[in-house]
């Protein structure tokens, strides 16, 4: 897998300004909007703008998803066929709903894929879910298919569905959370928070993203470029945690050189999920820009 | 290419390099000023300004000189320039600090055979369009604050009369910056051409009964006589609210790379000294050391130049232990000026001049400067934008640069689609031998003539770049724009460097 990606910072598909700046914004990841953003009138401009941004436009390391429309709108298909042969990192399928959702676009990705001469499989799903039926099947879901690499969460959409206000406070979406982390967490896929609406109150958004990370979410969505730091300050590892995972990761490269199976850091045994958290905390250290001198691969 | 004689202005030496003639064995005079001993006077309130001006003996071909503190609410220039013109006077070398955004009307001047010649820091709007068609039959002159305050003291600019905007002054002539409804803070420029102008008429909107106290930035004794007017300008483009921090993704994230470099660097220490504009990026810059020294507890030196009202609150909050301000961009800063001790009004020769005993800039560690675009030799421009036609200020651009340890120049990599990073600028205006790094959203290049720098700024991984693979980088974005075509048989305008050599040439834009 790619770096940690603690963020992902909408763009509205058609904004050109924007779109050729993005990879400068800070963000982890950036996700082209020709959703939710986009106006009925402008989809057409937009898909082609997003598809000859990503065909032209050099974006670095940062991973580059693109919202599509929906299943269930006329968009779907068109959006398909442009956009896969433009090779973002990953399509994000809104108001994903059951497994056969991710299953149809995966035929058509696959499809496109073989046609384009791209790599198969190599365009990953990111499956959104914001009715409470794809929460409930938030697992079955992460697990229908090997493209699906994450989920995410839409708080606003899915408030609207169980016929709840969204809050500041986010009470009325906490099951919802705690059930998409911990399909995703069973299925071994990511898994990201939803928007904080409010863009000029910082501080609360550092308690929610403080929150969210608490509770297991691999990233946050974010609406403004001022929220990029403040989420990637909430996943910036504490300085202890850090240099126990570094002793962790250091005993394992040494385990692994001297072919030792079993062995203990801190007078404590040491497995393979140790490790593996010990290295994301880690690369979460590394990509916050903390001295991790002596792990670092 | 510069020409060693320049017709209507005389004889000038190439630029061969920053420090060639601060090696200690150049030798300067400082040049006499002539004076005709006034009659005694309690009151030196002339009648009215064409009276003043008439008294003071202006004639055909004299040098006259403004200040550009009351920035782009100026009315003074055109107020004084008017009443000359009215009076029949021709040929005059204007030579003002700078021309801003308020001085439209110099372009008819020179149409009129008012003005025959300009020596100044800034050429914007209609004046550099007229310059820039070779309207002006003699190049102008283009200084920085420090090679023009230089010049004053050296002769090359002789003032005979300089008319000093004042927006508070008493009826013998003791005159201050900030009070008043035109305060504007520092008169670090007027100061300066108060004391080596032959002749000085303060214009005041706001004249006090005698004696202006406690602040006087110029004492009755520079000052010839004084003139009062219902306003010297546009209140509300003069007394402009302190800038506030930009909320633009992509200044922010040059801001950032930018303050990365300056921690990278080590010079964030206690004690340390910094210049920063008040651009947005440079603003920003300001916020992320300001953040850093509440952190961290350092406290810092003092801070130079411009001052904004950002570097007045660092101040008040103590973060450092002095502002040396020549001049103000906005007026929040009036109210310090007046109150606070360590905000220091500092003429422009202590700022900057070359040839003095040692100007400020000399002490300052860290700049940051903005630009037009620069070249791979990382050379700067700051006068000439993309389509050749002067705009802008040399300013204390190539003085800060050379004077500071560690001078760093931002910029977003391409404006409204023209790259910023070029093969050869336009028009040099700061030397790339005193520039150390160019930062911009998409990375920072170093110059490789600080490989210490590069050490320090690798070692904190920080985004670098070539400046060759820079130039690429943004060029597959925006491709290569067509050379400006120019008349190189006909200059419109000269570069001096800071030490009185030239350093380029401007042409007429074809």
């Amino acid at each position: 897998m790619s770096n940690p990606m603690r963020s992902m910072l909408y763009i509205p598909g058609n904004n050109p300004g924007m779109i050729q700046q993005c990879a400068f914004y800070g963000a982890d990841s950036i996700l082209l909007d020709i959703e939710d953003a986009i106006a009925v009138s402008e989809k057409d401009a937009a898909r082609n703008l997003v598809s000859h941004a990503l065909s032209t436009l050099d974006f670095g390391d940062v991973y580059m998803t693109v919202r599509i429309n929906g299943a269930d709108t006329e968009f779907f298909e068109r959006d398909l066929e442009k956009i896969v042969p433009s090779k973002p990192d990953a399509i994000r399928l809104p108001k994903t709903q059951s497994p056969e959702d991710v299953i149809q676009a995966d035929e058509i990705i696959t499809r496109l894929e073989r046609e384009n001469g791209i790599e198969e499989g190599s365009i990953s799903i990111h499956a959104m879910l914001e009715t409470a039926r794809g929460v409930v099947q938030a697992y079955e879901i992460a697990s229908s298919s090997p493209r699906v690499e994450a989920l995410t969460l839409g708080g606003h959409d899915l408030a609207a569905d169980i016929g709840l206000t969204r809050t500041k406070e986010g009470m009325e979406i906490l099951y919802a959370r705690s059930a998409v982390v911990m399909a995703a967490k069973a299925a071994g896929v990511m898994v990201f928070d939803t928007v904080y609406i409010d863009i000029n109150d910082l501080e609360g958004l550092l308690r929610e993203a403080t929150m969210i990370v608490g509770m297991g979410f691999t990233g946050k969505a974010a609406i403004h470029p001022s929220q990029i730091p403040v989420i990637h300050e909430a996943f910036k590892p504490e300085a202890k945690d850090l240099k126990k995972a570094m002793r962790v990761v250091r005993a394992a490269k040494e385990a692994d050189k001297k072919g030792i199976g079993v062995y203990t850091v801190d007078g404590r045994m040491v497995d393979g999920p140790i490790v593996t958290q010990a290295r994301r905390i880690v690369g979460l250290a590394r990509i916050s820009g903390m001295d991790i001198e002596g792990v670092d691969e | 290419m510069v020409p060693d004689n320049v017709p209507g202005w005389g004889n000038f030496s190439p630029y061969n390099g920053p420090a060639s003639r601060l090696d200690g064995s150049f030798d300067t005079v400082t040049a006499p000023i002539p004076h005709k001993v006034n009659v005694p006077s309690r009151n030196k309130v002339a009648p009215s300004l064409q009276e003043a001006i008439e008294s003071a003996g202006l004639c055909n071909g004299m040098t006259i000189s403004f200040h550009h503190h009351l920035r782009n609410g100026d009315a003074v220039l055109q107020m004084v320039m008017d009443t000359i013109q009215k009076m029949g006077i021709q040929d005059l070398t204007l030579a003002p600090s700078s021309l801003t955004g308020a001085h439209d009307c110099v372009a008819d001047y020179i149409r009129n055979g008012t003005v025959r010649r300009i020596s100044t820091s800034g050429v914007r709007g209609e004046v550099g369009k007229a310059l820039s068609r070779g309207e002006l039959e003699i190049p102008a002159i283009i200084r920085s604050h420090g090679g023009r305050a230089r010049a004053v003291e050296e002769g090359s600019i002789s003032v005979d009369i300089a008319f000093l905007a004042a927006p508070a002054c008493d009826t013998a002539g003791n005159l201050n910056g900030s009070e008043g409804k035109s305060a504007c803070g520092s008169l670090g420029y007027a100061i300066h051409e108060a004391r080596h102008a032959k002749h000085v008429i303060a214009i005041t909107d706001n004249l006090v009964n005698y004696p202006l106290h406690p602040h006087i930035s110029i004492a009755q004794f520079y000052v010839d006589q004084v003139v009062k007017v219902d306003s010297l300008g546009d209140p509300s483009k003069i007394a402009t609210g302190a800038a506030r921090l930009t909320k633009d993704p992509l200044q922010l994230r040059i801001a950032q790379n930018a303050f990365n470099l300056i921690k990278a660097s080590e010079l964030l220490a206690s004690g340390c000294s910094f210049q920063v504009g008040v651009g947005a990026i440079s603003i920003a810059v300001a916020s992320d050391v300001r953040d850093y020294m509440r952190g961290t507890g350092i406290k810092g030196g003092f801070c130079v130049g411009g001052i904004g009202g950002f570097m007045t609150s660092m101040l008040e909050e103590g973060l450092f232990e002095a502002l040396f301000d020549t001049q103000s961009f906005d007026s929040s800063v009036t109210d310090s000026m007046l109150r606070n001790p360590g905000h220091v009004e500092m003429d422009v020769s202590w700022y900057a001049n070359p040839f003095n005993k040692g100007c400020l800039v000399n002490n300052l560690d860290v700049v940051v400067l903005s630009a037009l675009d620069v070249d791979l030799d990382f050379n700067v421009n700051v006068l000439t934008g993309h389509d050749g036609v002067l705009r802008g200020a040399s300013g204390g651009h190539s003085d800060t640069a050379f004077g500071s340890k560690l001078c760093i120049v931002v910029l977003p990599s391409y404006r409204e689609g023209v790259p910023s990073i070029v093969e050869k600028v336009q028009t040099v205006v700061t030397p790339g031998e005193t520039v150390d790094a160019v930062v911009t959203e998409r990375g920072i290049a170093i110059n490789p003539r600080r490989e210490d720098l590069l050490d320090l700024a690798k070692r904190s991984r920080l985004p670098l770049k070539d400046m060759d693979d820079l130039k690429r980088e943004i060029e597959s974005v925006t491709g290569i724009p067509d050379p400006v075509e120019f008349d190189h048989d006909h200059p419109v305008a000269l570069v001096e460097y800071r030490d009185g050599t030239l350093i380029d040439t401007i042409y007429r834009v074809k």
